[in-house]
């Protein structure tokens, strides 16, 4: 059982939990990730590793309630043991020295970018970090990604906060500003911005790196579930990644593979809700 | 005496079967039992022996049954095989000790299988004190990498012989295939996880969630204290077709399938959070056990049609003939002679379908068998809502990648001597799957004990 030290409500939907395992704090990198399972009838899921502290044997991961498996973590509290913890998993994010580095992130991909941003940092790059979110309300992290960047641009699609718009816009801006001046670009987040964002550099030539998120099972090269199309070829994200070239990822069987389950997933949740006291009349009788 | 015929073994109704997750064979009477022991001639050169992979007293544990005695027959099929419960109900006999009974040579042979299940589920029902063993502590450390047949079964034997033994397991729970791959109707999990307990009651530590290669990998477990290593990992890599299409929503691997369905618990979906697809139409690729396995799996969740399409005809089936039968009952559909070509789906990348074409069988090939070819102008597709690829495994590459000095063959196979299970790597050893590619349960069990004995070797050597 890994017992859960410290929670965090970064934002009302999305939450932080520093979490002991020893075996995984030591040997985490950044970009890598864990795949946690809580109680006997809870799915495998993924989430990445925001930070670890190896002498004190701790990792820490932040997540969004979007379903059924992130909501049922979401009840959870300091002192309470999640089930299975398991990792570090996948390949490492690539870091040396490139020189100017923008980092991008959605939603709750900041916390998955501090560690890449601090990591190349510390390698000497120049690091430019666009993180963007719906509102206001849904920031979280700017001062510790903050401390990482030379500069650090905010977005929020409503003005709330920053820049209004989407990340891709002040991306666009810096490359059409700087031109060759950038090595490299780094995007995580949603999908569709992970997406647009390879978009939004292709044109400049700048080498796109994404950290791709399909639904997973094993996480260990077992099952194949998650496996993308990145250059015509197949990988499994898992193993082979979760880091690829934005520019060869074919975005759209991406897409529909994660939306493989959504009937199922509305189900799941709807009875969730209901033995939770919130149930509406079709769950009752479905 | 007068013959009496091989004792058939009762089975849920096929109707019945095909509904429900539960075991498909229920098992013989004891007066069943007794009448199977009967026919055994107690041959004093004990043919069926030479076919058991770990060399089971055969004879003498079915005398033992004849004279109603079956705590002893327990105890002779415990002498050479910790997990009769599972080999009783998953060995291929007809290839291996049945295949050489002596009245298997007129008639039908003995039900060896059969009466292995018998003795190890009395046994399970009718517990006896376990006799301590005295063990002496050797001082020594043994890391066990895998959970399989192949692990559990090197684990218990090194245990017993006083070594100290973890055995780290990637995934949540210990039992590799037997948890994941075989499905519930086939061999109970309840089963697999009583004879976890019982190598746990030997002192062996299992950490789950332990991912070898990952968290510390082969060459820090021999400089963190472990005197010896044993590699089980298994052969868990699926192999896909490699046509257009393949990764369209809809398409599964098997291992992906059954992991879904048989770890995760789908078929139990909403009660268990894992969803799985079946849709009314579910195809499935290939000609082996596993492709049985996803079939019924398919059927028992509530696919109307549930196909196999495989590319050579029903003689060439690698499946066992039992397997086959089973699956004919059920109302599982054969397509022979039938190959993929690619699949395909609708805008939203759903998978629809998968074009297929007819193929003729040619000259034998290397395995003996005759070859599928193509036959000219015979594309057709085959709707579907689902398809399962079952065209077998190899060896996950991350332990090769991570261990200095290890060799591996071409086909990512560990090179290990046979005889002792030494790899090119001072103080490691392997077994099982992750040694011969997918095989059986069985062989990974023999591989892993004739590991151990080395193993102990060395390390009393070493002391
Ligand atoms: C390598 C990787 C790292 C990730 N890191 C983070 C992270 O740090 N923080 C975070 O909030 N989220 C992260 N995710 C996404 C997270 O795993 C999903 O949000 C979560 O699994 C959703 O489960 P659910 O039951 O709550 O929602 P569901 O209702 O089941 O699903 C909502 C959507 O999430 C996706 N999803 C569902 N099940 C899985 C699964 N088993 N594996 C992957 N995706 C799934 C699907 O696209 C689905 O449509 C990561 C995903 C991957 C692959
Ligand atoms: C669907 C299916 C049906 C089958 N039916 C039969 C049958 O009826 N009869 C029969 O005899 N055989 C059958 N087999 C074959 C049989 O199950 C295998 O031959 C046998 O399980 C091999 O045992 P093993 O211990 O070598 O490997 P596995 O059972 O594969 O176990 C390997 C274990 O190692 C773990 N592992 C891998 N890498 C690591 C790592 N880096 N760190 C930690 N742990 C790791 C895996 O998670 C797994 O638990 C079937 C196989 C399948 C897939
Ligand atoms: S070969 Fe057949 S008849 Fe002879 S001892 Fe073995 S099981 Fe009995
Ligand atoms: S999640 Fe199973 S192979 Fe990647």
């Amino acid at each position: 059982m890994y017992e859960i030290l410290e929670r965090q409500d970064l934002t009302p939907i999305i939450h932080m939990f520093k979490i002991r395992a020893p075996a995984i704090a030591s040997k985490a990198q950044a970009g890598q990730f864990i795949i946690l399972r809580q109680g006997e009838n809870g799915e495998r899921i993924p989430l990445t590793l925001a930070d670890w502290d190896s002498i004190k044997g701790t990792v820490t991961v932040v997540f969004m309630e979007v379903g059924l498996s992130t909501m049922k973590l979401a009840a959870l509290k300091a002192g309470d043991c999640i089930t299975d913890f398991a990792g570090p998993l996948g390949l490492p994010t690539h870091i040396e020295n490139f020189g100017t580095v923008i980092c991008v992130a959605g939603g709750f991909a900041v916390a998955t970018i501090m560690p890449i941003a601090r990591a190349l940092k510390l390698a000497g790059n120049r690091v430019i970090t666009i993180m963007g979110a719906r509102s206001r309300s849904l920031l979280f992290w700017e001062q510790e990604v903050g401390r990482y960047s030379d500069e650090l641009i905010v977005t929020t699609d409503d003005g709330s906060s920053g820049r209004k718009g989407l990340v891709t816009e002040p991306l666009r801006d810096i490359l059409a500003a700087e031109g060759n001046g950038v090595a490299r670009v780094i995007a995580i987040g949603p999908t569709i911005m992970m997406k647009f964002s390879a978009k939004t550099t292709e044109p400049f030539g700048v080498k796109t790196i994404v950290s791709l998120n399909p639904i997973m099972v094993d996480g260990t090269g077992m099952c194949g579930c998650c496996r993308v199309t990145v250059g015509g070829a197949t990988r499994f994200a898992c193993v082979d990644g979760p880091d690829f070239d934005g520019h060869h990822v074919d975005w759209d069987e991406l897409m529909a593979r994660q939306r493989t389950y959504l009937e199922q997933e509305a189900r799941s949740m709807e009875l969730w809700k209901c033995q939770r006291g919130g149930c509406t009349q079709e769950a009752q009788h479905g | 005496m007068a013959k009496v015929d091989r004792m058939d073994m009762p089975r849920q109704l096929a109707e019945a079967r095909a509904k429900n997750f539960d075991e498909v064979a229920l098992g013989y009477t004891p007066q069943m039992a007794a009448s199977e022991a009967g026919r055994c001639l107690n041959c004093i050169k004990k043919y069926c022996v030479s076919g058991c992979p770990v060399g089971i007293d055969i004879p003498g544990f079915i005398s033992a049954l004849r004279e109603n005695d079956i705590k002893r027959a327990s105890r002779v099929l415990k002498e050479k095989n910790a997990l009769p419960g599972i080999c009783g109900r998953v060995c291929p006999q007809e290839t291996q000790c049945e295949a050489y009974c002596l009245l298997g040579k007129k008639g039908e042979p003995v039900a060896i299988g059969r009466l292995e299940r018998f003795v190890a589920d009395w046994e399970s029902n009718n517990p006896s004190p376990e006799q301590p063993i005295a063990i002496t502590p050797s001082g020594k450390k043994v890391a066990v990498v895998g959970s399989g047949p192949a692990g559990l079964t090197c684990a218990a034997e090194l245990a017993r012989l006083g070594h100290k033994v973890t055995v780290f397991e990637a995934l949540h729970v210990a039992g590799g295939v037997l948890l994941y791959g075989i499905p519930e109707f086939r061999l109970p999990k309840t089963i697999v996880g009583r004879e976890v307990q019982y190598i746990s009651s030997l002192g062996v530590e299992i950490r789950l969630n332990s991912v070898i290669g990952k968290i510390d990998n082969v060459d820090e477990l021999l400089s963190s204290g472990y005197d010896a290593v044993f590699l089980g990992t298994g052969a868990g890599l699926p192999i896909f077709l490699g046509v257009p299409g393949e990764n369209l929503s809809g398409v599964y691997s098997a291992n992906e399938f059954l992991t879904r369905v048989n770890l995760m618990k789908a078929y139990r979906f909403p009660e268990f959070d894992t969803p799985v697809k079946i849709g009314k139409k579910v195809l499935v690729i290939g000609g082996g056990n596993v492709a049985m396995d996803a079939a019924r799996c398919a059927l028992r969740m509530g696919a109307e049609e549930v196909s196999i399409v495989y590319r050579r005809s029903e003689a060439e089936m690698p499946a066992r003939r039992e397997e086959v039968e089973n699956a004919k009952e059920e109302g599982i559909k054969f397509r022979f002679l039938t190959s993929p070509k690619s699949f395909t789906g609708d805008p939203k990348r759903q998978l629809t379908g998968m074009e297929c074409q007819e193929m003729e069988l040619g000259e034998p090939d290397s395995t003996g068998r005759r070859r599928p070819l193509p036959k000219p102008d015979s594309d057709f597709i085959l709707e579907t809502d689902v398809a399962v690829v079952a065209l077998g495994t190899t060896p996950n590459p991350l332990i090769a990648q991570t261990t200095s000095g290890l060799e591996v063959t071409r086909h990512g196979t560990v090179i290990a001597d046979e005889m002792t299970g030494r790899t090119k790597k001072l103080g490691v050893w392997a077994g099982g799957d992750v040694v011969t590619g997918s095989a059986t349960v069985i062989s990974a069990m023999g591989a892993a004990k004739r590991a151990a004995a080395d193993i102990n070797d060395f390390l009393r050597r070493e002391s």
